[in-house]
Formats: C-alpha cells, structure tokens, sequence
C-alpha cells in the first residue's frame, strides 16, 4: 500500500517537472534556431528574480494575476468560460476610481465601499451574460467575448468629462481617489519598492476559493454540476440557477482583480491602465489546474517572467528579445497541459495493469481449487 | 428514466419543426428589411446607410471575420472546437506580410496561410492526438502566435528597411478592380437616393466595386466550403467525425486522420484571413493587427448555426455594423435607431398574435424608449458606434440561440477503440 502512494506521488509530480522541464527545452531550441546563446537567458532572468526590487514587482503582479485567475477558474470548475474577465476587470477597476474620486468617506468605509463597488460591477457585467445564458441560451463564450468589446466602448463613453471622466493632461481618466480610499501598502524601503496591501485580499480570496469549493455544499453542487450537468440535475441541483449564480461570482471576482494596482500605487483610472489581464488569466488558470495552490504558483511564474524579461532587451554584452518570454509562456502552458494528460493517461493504464494482473492472480488460486471455473 | 425516453422526441419535435425557414420565408424577411431600411432613409436623409461606399467597406471588413468563421466552421464540423483562430490568424498576418514584402503579394498569401496551418498542427498534436481540453489548447496557441509573431519581428523586419518591431515594410497591392459598365451604373442608380431601387443598388454595387482578388476568391470559399461539406463522401465523413465519432469509426472512416485534415484547413482558412488583414486591408503586418477578429469569427460562426450560409450573413452584419465606425457612424447609427426601434414595433405586434402578452409589452415599452431617443438628439455617441457591431452581435444571438444546435460530439475527446 505504501510503496503504491509512493508512485502515484511520483506521478503527481511528474506532469510539471516533465512540462516544465520541456518548455525550457524547447525554448531553447527557438533560441538556438535563431543564433542566440540557449542559457544564457534564463541565468540572465533569474539573476533579475534575486533584486528585491524585482521581487516587489513580481508579487504585486502576481495579486492582480492571482485574483483574475480565480474568475477563471471558479467558471471551469462549473464548465463555464467566462472569457470576459477582462472586461469585467476594467470595468471594475474604473468604476472603482470613479467612486471613489468623487465619494469621500472615512477609511473603513471608504475602502470597502470601493471594493463592494468593483465587485457588483464585474457581477453584474459578467450577470448580463449568466442572464443571457440560461434565459435565451447564448453561448457564454461568444457573450463575453461580445461584452469585452463593449467594455472598451463603455468606459471610452463613461471617461468622457462630460460624464464622470476628468481630463489630465492628454489622458481621460477618473480623477483621483480619495486619500482615505488608498490602501496602505508594506513599505520596503525607497529602493525596493511598496508590497500592495491588497496582496493580502488575494491570499483571502484563495483561502475563500478553496474552502467554499470544497467544504460548502454550493461547492459541491457546483462541481458536480461542471463534471456532469444531467447527474447534478438527477440529485436536485437547479443547473440554471448555478450557471447565474457563479457567473455573478465570477465576475464579482473579476472585478476586483484591479484593485491591488488601483487602490495601491495608481490612485486613478486611465486609458493607460493596463489590458489583457484577463486573457493572462486564463492561462494562468489552466496552468494552476484550477486549484488555489497551483494558481498561486502559476501566477507567480508568469510574473517572474513578465518582470524580469524587459531586462534581456538591455543586457549586456548581448542584448535578448524580451518576447522570448512571451513564446516561454505559451510553450509552458502547451507542456503542462500535454503532460498532464500523459500522464493522468498513463497512470490510468498503469491502474488496468494492476487491477488486470490482481485479478489474474485471484483468477489462479481459484483455478487450482475450483476446477470447474476454470472448464467454463 | 422511463419518462425521460418518452419526454425526448416531443420534446425534440416543434424545436425540429421551428428550425428550419423556408426559403421565401427567409426572402420575404429579407426584401421586407430592405423596404424598412429605404423608408427610414427617406425619413432620416441619413443616404450613408445603404450607399456603394459602406457597403464596398463593409464586404472588405466582413472578409477576415468570414475566414475565421471558416476556419471555425471546418474544424468544430469534425469536432475539435477551434479557439485558437485568433493565434493562427496573427501567424497568417505575419507570415504573410513576411512573404509578401520580399516575392510580392500573392506568395504572400501562400505563406500567410501556410502559416495558419503550422498553428493548426500544432492544434491538432494537442487535441487529437493527446486528447489535451480543446479549449486549452486553443488559449495556448494564442499566447504562442502572439509570442512569436512579436519574436520574429524583432529579427526581421527591425533590420528591414522601412519596417519596425512592430510594423513590416510595405507590401505591393494586389490591386483592385471593378465590373466594367455594372459598377458605375449601380453607383449612378444609388445616387438618385429612390425608393427602394437605389437601396438596391447600393447593396449590389458595393458588391461589385474596388473589389480585390482575394476578395472573390473569400467570398468564393463559403459556397466551395458548403459544397465540399455537405456534397461529397469526404465532407460527410468528415462532419460524421463531429456528430459520431464512434459511428464513423465502426463504418470504417480514419477519424484522427480527418480530425487533423480539417483543423489543418481550419488553421488555412485563419491564416488567409490573416494574410488578408497584412495584404489587402492595410499594406502592412501591424503589431495586434488582428484585434480579436478571431473571436468574432468563432462568434459569427456559432451565430450562423455552424452553417456557411448562416456564418456569411453573421460575418456581414458585422462588416456592416463595423464599416459604420469608419464613415459617418454617429449620424448612421442613430438612423439604425430608428429601424430598431420600427423593427420592434414588428416583433412586439408578433408577440401579441401569438398571445405572448408580457414579452410584447416588454418589447414595446424598449421600442417607444428607441423612438424617444430617437427624437431627442441628432446623434449618438461616437463609442455607441465603436461598440455597434457587438451589441447588434449579442442582440440578434439572443433571439435566435435556442434555434442553434452544434456538432453533437464538438468538444468531446475521442480515442481510437473507445466504443468497443
């Protein structure tokens, strides 16, 4: 028994190590193929990763890629794909900043009036869609693909200064919030940099995650209901109600994926505020394999490789694309999903093989004490 | 479980029943629309809304997302669902502008698409072949296009001349043509702004003029995919991979082999459509040129009920609700207003013959806001017509998506041997 959790340990293990082990691999081939030193990149990137400096800007990006990928994942564990993180993330964060400029409160209503406001707004943006879902049956996908798009348009129309925008310089942004709904962060030292205190409301969130997932029975439907819709429905679970219900979830998520960076350093929202993050998000999730710990270390990959990329492009005495980083991701998340399923593919066979050859051995001490099994 | 066997086929009939429109049905909609649209132009003078001009525009736009739509079309056919057409879509744009500023356009298009199907590969290792979350895959394959797309670039056309990391060197033009006589007659019958006849002539005008090749050729691929698909034994052993792919195993078709077939032609088709942004929409490859237009294309074809036809008219609609955005959209669209809102009077007057009394008046109340609105200002909002053609997107879905049905085994893994 024991030398069997042994290997299936072994097998855990496995998957990442192989993956990861065949990005880099690769990775490096496409350095190779294009004259460039295959190692010295990765040397050039960790030693990036050993500046505190560095390492601020990693976990504060990670926080925000952390809670983003929570969205995400929170839909897959219910089969839903709820692209429209991104959206729901701007749309969060600037209605946010839009209050939050232009309300003033003491700070232990003003912060958690500004979270409240991030999260009704990504609920409700990714709730048309959950709407949208289980009363007409569009498509969840093309949904938020359509309501990221519309997003844009949105914040564009609500940035105006004749609605809630104020013009700084050539940028439309919200205005700044009010000092007392800035969050405090760890301050390291003028040259390390702030920890976003907000980094502490993604480790909750994930603590949340995990324990509503796997100890409530909302949890339990929920995951039955992604693993299969017709046994959940069998056991008494209203599936529409769920596919509503953790949408809104979802996108309350979401919407608050912003606010580490907005409530922590920039104080307002711009167009420059940064995009995208919520298709990162998705790949982040996947590489987690939607659970709290492995998200938490696959935001953290990404963002080590987000931050300490930029500085290949001014190495010296040879300079690096930084985009190499870029096509690492992409090839990590390919690595990681094949050899999981090699894997999880192999253990399964290994599984029949054991079964098949304990049954086998059943099978002969029956057949040398009941003969006429084995005459049949 | 008995109630359940009995339940079904009823269940199943009057959706059956429902599906399908006729063909004069779908005609009488059609000239029906086109009448609505020419009487609120006369009341409008909005003349931009069916002129030669947007349309020639909109059939340009429509292209990439029709391809894309293709691409989506061929590969969830057969059952691999195909999220990664934008990625393969950025490699068609990067490969293609490669190709085309160094041996001229139409290498470039062979490139272009050969650089789809490199990602389509890829696609096709990692679904059929290690049975890897369709999804999932497709997400990699995004990050991956972009990634090298970016990569590649700083090689190329950085050193090039005339080019940046993030923009190639100019390529030649295909060029463009138009139908002798018919072009200029149509244009001369769409300036008298009639009734009706210029309306009609606009649309068939723009059809015809400042066409390029690739253009035709696009515009050529929707009936050549339906033919292939649903005319000859390969199609239909291809599509029985994405309704059955058991059934179609035990009659003796290579299923991985089809799979891989046609999400190669998927990644050929959003390569084109690549290739067409870099080549014939810009003369150049441009740094997020494809600004999510695969998605669309996935979301034109899931609108057009995984039919060429129907993913055609939806790649239309959006080249049209688009092309509004690049000439004079703020008074167009608050024309389109007013045909909305005329639009819902009709489906409001349905409702109440089919004694729906509560969606009517839900209806009506949304139709007499429009003509408020309407009435109130000159104009709409210049990021209402950034976001028209998603709106109008998510609108018509919503009235038509329980008319949709998908391949029944689109998204499922298959291996070999699993239904003995």
């Amino acid at each position: 028994m024991k030398k069997f959790d042994k290997e299936r340990l072994l097998l855990a293990l496995a998957g990442p190590v192989i993956a990861l082990v065949a990005a880099i691999a690769l990775t490096s081939v496409v350095l190779l193929a294009s004259g460039r030193n295959p190692f010295e990149p990765y040397a050039l990137m960790l030693e990036q990763a050993s500046f505190s400096d560095v390492q601020v800007l990693i976990v504060n990006q990670a926080s925000m890629y952390y809670i983003a990928a929570l969205a995400v994942a929170l839909g897959f564990r219910m089969n839903l794909f709820n692209i429209g993180v991104d959206g729901q993330y701007r749309l969060g964060a600037m209605m946010a900043a839009a209050v939050g400029a232009n309300v003033s409160l003491p700070s232990f209503l003003q912060i958690p009036l500004l979270l409240l406001v991030a999260m009704l707004t990504g609920a409700f943006w990714a709730g048309i869609a959950g709407v949208l879902k289980v009363t007409r049956g569009v498509s969840e996908v093309v949904a938020t693909i359509m309501l990221n798009a519309i997003a844009t348009s949105l914040i564009g129309w609500l940035m105006l200064s004749d609605n809630l925008g104020v013009q700084v310089g050539n940028n439309n942004t919200t205005g700044v919030i009010k000092e007392s709904g800035w969050f405090p962060g760890i301050d390291l030292g003028a040259d390390v940099g702030e920890i976003y205190g907000l980094v502490f409301l993604a480790v909750l969130l994930g603590i949340l995650y995990w324990a509503v997932l796997n100890r409530t029975r909302f949890g339990f439907d929920l995951r039955a209901t992604g693993e299969s819709e017709s046994a959940a429905a069998a056991s008494g679970v209203d599936a529409k109600r769920m596919v509503l219900i953790s949408m809104l979830i979802s996108g309350g998520v979401a919407g608050m994926s912003g606010l580490p960076l907005l409530l922590g350093e920039v104080h307002t929202y711009s167009l420059s505020f940064p995009a995208g993050l919520g298709f990162t998000a998705i790949g982040i999730a996947l590489l987690g394999r939607n659970n709290p710990g492995g998200i938490a270390f696959a935001a953290l990959l990404w963002a080590f490789l987000d931050k300490a990329s930029p500085a290949l492009d001014y190495a010296t005495p040879v300079a690096y694309e930084k985009e190499i980083a870029t096509i690492m991701q992409g090839l990590i998340v390919f690595a990681v999903v094949i050899s999981y399923e090699a894997v999880r593919q192999w253990g399964l066979r290994r599984q029949q093989r054991q079964v098949g050859a304990e049954l086998a051995a059943a099978a002969a001490d029956n057949n040398t004490t009941q003969k006429e099994v084995a005459a049949r | 479980m008995s109630t359940q066997t009995i339940a079904k086929p009823q269940a199943q009939q009057p959706g059956k029943g429902k599906r399908r429109i006729s063909l004069p049905v779908l005609l009488l909609i059609i000239a029906g629309v086109l009448v609505l649209t020419s009487v609120v132009r006369l009341i409008t003078g909005a003349d931009g809304i069916t002129s030669t001009g947007q349309m020639s525009t909109a059939l340009r736009l429509a292209v990439p997302i029709g391809l894309a739509g293709l691409g989506g079309l061929w590969s969830e056919r057969a059952g691999v669902v195909n999220i990664g057409l934008e990625g393969m879509m950025i490699l068609g744009t990067w490969f293609g502008a490669w190709a085309g500023y160094q041996w001229g356009p139409w290498t470039g298009i062979v490139f272009g698409i050969i650089g789809g199907a490199l990602g389509a590969v890829l696609h096709a290792i990692a679904t059929v072949t290690f049975n890897v979350n369709h999804i999932v895959s497709g997400v990699a394959i995004n990050i991956l296009a972009l990634g090298t797309a970016r990569y590649l670039s700083k090689f190329t056309f950085e050193n090039a001349e005339g080019g940046s990391s993030k923009q190639s060197p100019p390529i030649d033009s295909l060029g463009t043509f138009d139908i002798p006589g018919l072009s200029s007659w149509l244009d001369t019958l769409n300036q008298k702004h009639w009734f009706l006849i210029s309306d009609i002539g606009g649309l068939l005008g723009g059809l015809v003029t400042d066409l390029s090749p690739l253009t035709v050729i696009a515009v050529a691929l929707v009936p050549g995919s339906w033919w292939i698909l649903w005319r000859t034994a390969f199609g239909l052993r291809l599509r029985s991979c994405g309704e059955n792919p058991v059934a179609a195993e035990s009659l003796g078709v290579n299923v991985y082999k089809y799979k891989y077939l046609a999400v190669i032609i998927s990644g050929g088709f959003a390569g084109l459509g690549g290739a067409f942004l870099s080549i014939v929409a810009s003369n150049v490859y441009l740094d997020g040129q494809t600004a999510g237009r695969g998605y669309i294309g996935l979301a034109a074809m899931i609108f057009g009920n995984w039919m060429p036809g129907g993913l055609a008219l939806g790649a239309g609609l959006f080249g049209y609700t688009d092309s509004l955005n690049l000439r004079g959209g703020t008074t167009n669209v608050h024309a389109l207003i007013l045909l909305l809102a005329i639009l819902l009077v009709f489906g409001a007057a349905y409702l109440v013959w089919k004694k729906r009394y509560v969606p009517a008046v839900i209806t009506a109340v949304i139709s007499a806001l429009m003509f408020f609105w309407y009435a109130d200002t000159n104009e709409v909002p210049r990021q209402l017509v950034t976001a028209a053609p998603y709106i109008v997107t998510l609108l018509v879905l919503s009235f038509s998506a329980q008319r949709l049905r998908m391949p029944k085994a689109d998204g499922m893994p298959y291996r070999r041997g699993q239904g003995k």
